[in-house]
C-alpha cells in the first residue's frame, strides 16, 4: 500500500494537442493519501475514468508523471503496480465457475491454493454468492456478474489501491445500499486506498472521507462533504453538490455588499472585497428562508413535497430560484425570501471568492 | 394489434419453390432413382434394388478413398484452425495495417479452385517451378508425381495457403468483438498472456470457430478441383479423395449406378459428420451455461 501522487499529470488523446481544449484530463497536482477512501464525483466525460484509467496502468499520461509511494510508475504495466479496479459494467470470465473467477487474480500471483479457498469463500460470504460458487459464471444476471467482478476486486489484500469505476450502475437499488456499505466496511478493516468514480452525489457522500469534484477535465475542489456543500470552490461544485443545487443570481460585490441586477441589496455578512469577471452569489436552497416582511420579493411557481421537507420553485430577479422549506411551515401570501447571513458564496468567473479576514 | 390472415401470401413462396425443385430435389431425386436402377444403354433401365449401396459399402476402392479423405481432412483441420487463430491474433487490430493484412488475407479466397491448382502444379515443377527447382537446387528430392509423400505434402500445403486465411479472418471477426473491458479486466488481474487467450479470446471465438471448423470439413470433405489439377489423383491412387474417385467412376467409367450409390452415401457421410460437430458443440456450450 502506498500514498499515490499525480506529478503535472495531464492527458490528451490526440497525438498533437494543440489547446487547452484537446486535453480530456487539464495538468493537476494530486495526492491520493494513503489508506484514504475518495470519491471522486462529477457528470459524465468530465475525465473520471481518464484518471482512474492512467493510475491503474491501463492508460499512459501523455504528459506528467505517477508516483506509488516514491517509486515512479508512470511507466510500469498494470500488473507491475497491483491494482484492483472494478468497472462500470461487469466483466467476468464466461468459462470459469464462480469460484474460480474469484480466485483468478490470486492464482495469477502463485498464491497457495488454501490461502485462495479461504479468501474465496470470504468474499463470496460478502457479496453474498457462497451458494453459487460452483456454477459457472456465464448466464448470471447481470448484478450477479456485477457483484463477481467486485468480488474480484476486493480479493487480493495486499493490493496498493482499489479504484471502482461506477461499479454499482447496474445493480439494484436495495443491493446498492448493502454492497456500499460492505465496502465501507472493507475499507473501515483493511484500509486500503480506495477510489470510488461516481456521478451520483448520494453514492459520493456516503462512500467517502474526501470527495473530489472533477468537471472538464479539472479537479475544481477536495474536500469533506460538509466542505462541498457550504463552501464550493466552483459554481459547478455548487450546482452539483445538493438536492436541488445552488442557487445563483448575478450581482455587484463591494464589502459586505451586494447589489442585484433590479438594484435590491443583499448583506453578506463577511467581507469579500471588489472581485472582477462576472460576479455571482451562491445561496443554498437550504439558507434561504421564506419571509413576510422583509427580504425580496419571490414569485413560487411549484411546490414539491418530498417527506422530510418542501422544496419550492421560484422566481426571483426574473430567474429559477429553489427554496428548502422545513416542514409544516406556510407559504406566505406575498411571499418574500432572507438569505442566512454568512452562508452566502461569492464567485467570480465560477470560481469562489474567499471572504477576507476568514480562513477559506 | 389483429394479424390479417391471408393465405393466398403462401403463392408469393412458390418461386423459390420451383428454383429449389429444379436446382436441387429433382436432380437430386435422379440420382437416387440411378442408385437403384442397373442399365445396359439405350436408356433400358432395370429395378436393381440396393445392389449398388451393397457394392459400396463393401468396395475396398471406396473404403481407400474415404480413409484417404478423412486423413486429409483431418490433417489440413488440424493445421489450419490453430495457425488460423495464431494469424488472426497477430494480426494488426487497428489501422491502415489492419486493412492491409485483410486485403491480403483475401486474396488466396479470391483465386478460382482450378488457378489454385494450377499455381502449385508449376510452383512444384522440377524443372521450372520455383518450389521444385529451389528444393531440387538444394538438394531435397521432391518430385511430386512420382512420390507419394510429395504428393501429399504438396496438396496439403496448397489447401492450407488457400484457406488458413478463412479460419483467419473468421477468428479475427471474433476477436474483434471482445470489448476492450476484458482486455483491461485481465491486465488488473495480472493474467498472463495464455491466460487471456484461454479464459477470454477461446471462448469468445467459439462461435466463428464453430463456423470455421464446419466450412472448412465440409468444404475440404469434398475437395476436387486443386488436387485433380496437381496431382490428378496419382501417384496411383495415393490423391484420389472421394470426389475424384467419384468422377472416375461415374464419368470415367460411365457406372451411372454404384457412382449414384456412392454419391448417396456421400452426401449422408458429410450431413451425419457436419450434424455430429454442430451439435456436440452447440451441447458444450449449453452445458457450459449451465
Amino acid at each position: 500500500m502506498a500514498q499515490i501522487t499525480l506529478k503535472n499529470l495531464a492527458h490528451s488523446y490526440l497525438p498533437n494537442p494543440k489547446g487547452e481544449q484537446d486535453y480530456a484530463l487539464k495538468e493537476m497536482d494530486h495526492v491520493w493519501q494513503d489508506g484514504g477512501a475518495y470519491a471522486l464525483l462529477g457528470s459524465s466525460g468530465c475525465g473520471k475514468t481518464t484518471l482512474l484509467n492512467i493510475i491503474s496502468g491501463l492508460l499512459r499520461p501523455s504528459h506528467g508523471r505517477v508516483l506509488f509511494g516514491d517509486r515512479d510508475v508512470t511507466d510500469a504495466a498494470t500488473a507491475e503496480r497491483n491494482i484492483a479496479q472494478v468497472f462500470q459494467f461487469p466483466v467476468v470470465y464466461d468459462t470459469m465457475t464462480v469460484r474460480d473467477n474469484l480466485a483468478f487474480p490470486l492464482r495469477n500471483r502463485g498464491q497457495d491454493a488454501a490461502y485462495i479457498k479461504r479468501r474465496v469463500d470470504q468474499i463470496a460470504k460478502m457479496i453474498g454468492m457462497e451458494a453459487m460458487l460452483s456454477r459457472k459464471a456465464q448466464g448470471l444476471t447481470a448484478d450477479a456478474k456485477q457483484k463477481i467482478s467486485l468480488g474480484r476486486g476486493m480479493v487480493r489484500e495486499d493490493v496498493n489501491a482499489i479504484l471502482f469505476d461506477e461499479p454499482l450502475t447496474v445493480i439494484d437499488p436495495h443491493m446498492k445500499w448493502e454492497l456500499r456499505t460492505q465496502l465501507k466496511q472493507l475499507h473501515r478493516e483493511f484500509g486500503h486506498t480506495m477510489i470510488y468514480v461516481t456521478h451520483d452525489q448520494t453514492e459520493a457522500l456516503t462512500f467517502a472521507d474526501k470527495v473530489v469534484v472533477m468537471y472538464d477535465g479539472r479537479v475544481v475542489q477536495l474536500g469533506t462533504p460538509e466542505e462541498l456543500f457550504e463552501t464550493p470552490a466552483h459554481t459547478f461544485v455548487g450546482y452539483f453538490i445538493g438536492s436541488p443545487g445552488m442557487n445563483f443570481l448575478d450581482a455587484r460585490v463591494s464589502g459586505t455588499h451586494a447589489m442585484l441586477v433590479s438594484g435590491a441589496g443583499v448583506d453578506l455578512g463577511d467581507d469579500h472585497g471588489t472581485p472582477s469577471g462576472r460576479v455571482q452569489i451562491g445561496i443554498r436552497p437550504e439558507h434561504a428562508v421564506l419571509t413576510e416582511g422583509q427580504g425580496l420579493p419571490v414569485t413560487i411557481r411549484r411546490v414539491e413535497d418530498v417527506g422530510r421537507h418542501r422544496i419550492l420553485r421560484a422566481e426571483l430577479e426574473g430567474q429559477p430560484f429553489n427554496i428548502v422549506q422545513p416542514e409544516g411551515q406556510p407559504v406566505p401570501a406575498l411571499p418574500r425570501v432572507a438569505f442566512v447571513p454568512g452562508k452566502i458564496n461569492v464567485y467570480a468567473d465560477d470560481w469562489r471568492v474567499a471572504p477576507q479576514g476568514r480562513a477559506a | 394489434m389483429e394479424k390479417t390472415q391471408n393465405n393466398r401470401a403462401w403463392f408469393l413462396v412458390l418461386p423459390v419453390l420451383v428454383l429449389v425443385a429444379f436446382s436441387a430435389v429433382i436432380p437430386l431425386m435422379t440420382v437416387v432413382n440411378y442408385s437403384v436402377n442397373d442399365t445396359f444403354g439405350n436408356n433400358e433401365f432395370f429395378w436393381a434394388g440396393l445392389d449398388w449401396f451393397d457394392e459400396a459399402v463393401h468396395s475396398d476402392r471406396i473404403h481407400g478413398a474415404l480413409l484417404r479423405q478423412a486423413m486429409f481432412s483431418v490433417i489440413i483441420l488440424a493445421i489450419e484452425v490453430p495457425l488460423g487463430i495464431f494469424v488472426a491474433l497477430n494480426m494488426p487490430k487497428k489501422g491502415f495495417w489492419s486493412s492491409f493484412c485483410l486485403v491480403v488475407m483475401a486474396l488466396p479466397l479470391l483465386i478460382p479452385f482450378n488457378v489454385v491448382g494450377t499455381i502449385w502444379q508449376i510452383f512444384g515443377r522440377g524443372d521450372i517451378g520455383l518450389l521444385g527447382h529451389t528444393l531440387a537446387a538444394i538438394g531435397i528430392d521432391y518430385n511430386y508425381t512420382s512420390d507419394p509423400f510429395d504428393a501429399w505434402a504438396t496438396v496439403v500445403v496448397m489447401d492450407v495457403w488457400h484457406w488458413t486465411s478463412l479460419v483467419a479472418l473468421l477468428a479475427y471477426a471474433g476477436l474483434q468483438s471482445i470489448p476492450q473491458a476484458y482486455y483491461q479486466a485481465a491486465r488488473i488481474d495480472q493474467a498472463s498472456r495464455w491466460a487471456v487467450f484461454r479464459y477470454i479470446e477461446l471462448p469468445k471465438m467459439k462461435g466463428v470457430l464453430l463456423i470455421a471448423v464446419l466450412l472448412r470439413f465440409m468444404d475440404s470433405f469434398m475437395i476436387y478441383t486443386e488436387p485433380f489439377v496437381v496431382t490428378g489423383g496419382g501417384p496411383g491412387n495415393s490423391t484420389t479423395f472421394l470426389s475424384i474417385d467419384l468422377v472416375k467412376m461415374a464419368v470415367g467409367q460411365f457406372d451411372l449406378g454404384p457412382a449414384a450409390a456412392f454419391s448417396i452415401m456421400y452426401f449422408l457421410v458429410i450431413l451425419l459428420v457436419s450434424w455430429v460437430f454442430y451439435t456436440v458443440m452447440t451441447n458444450l456450450d449449453r452445458q457450459e451455461a449451465k
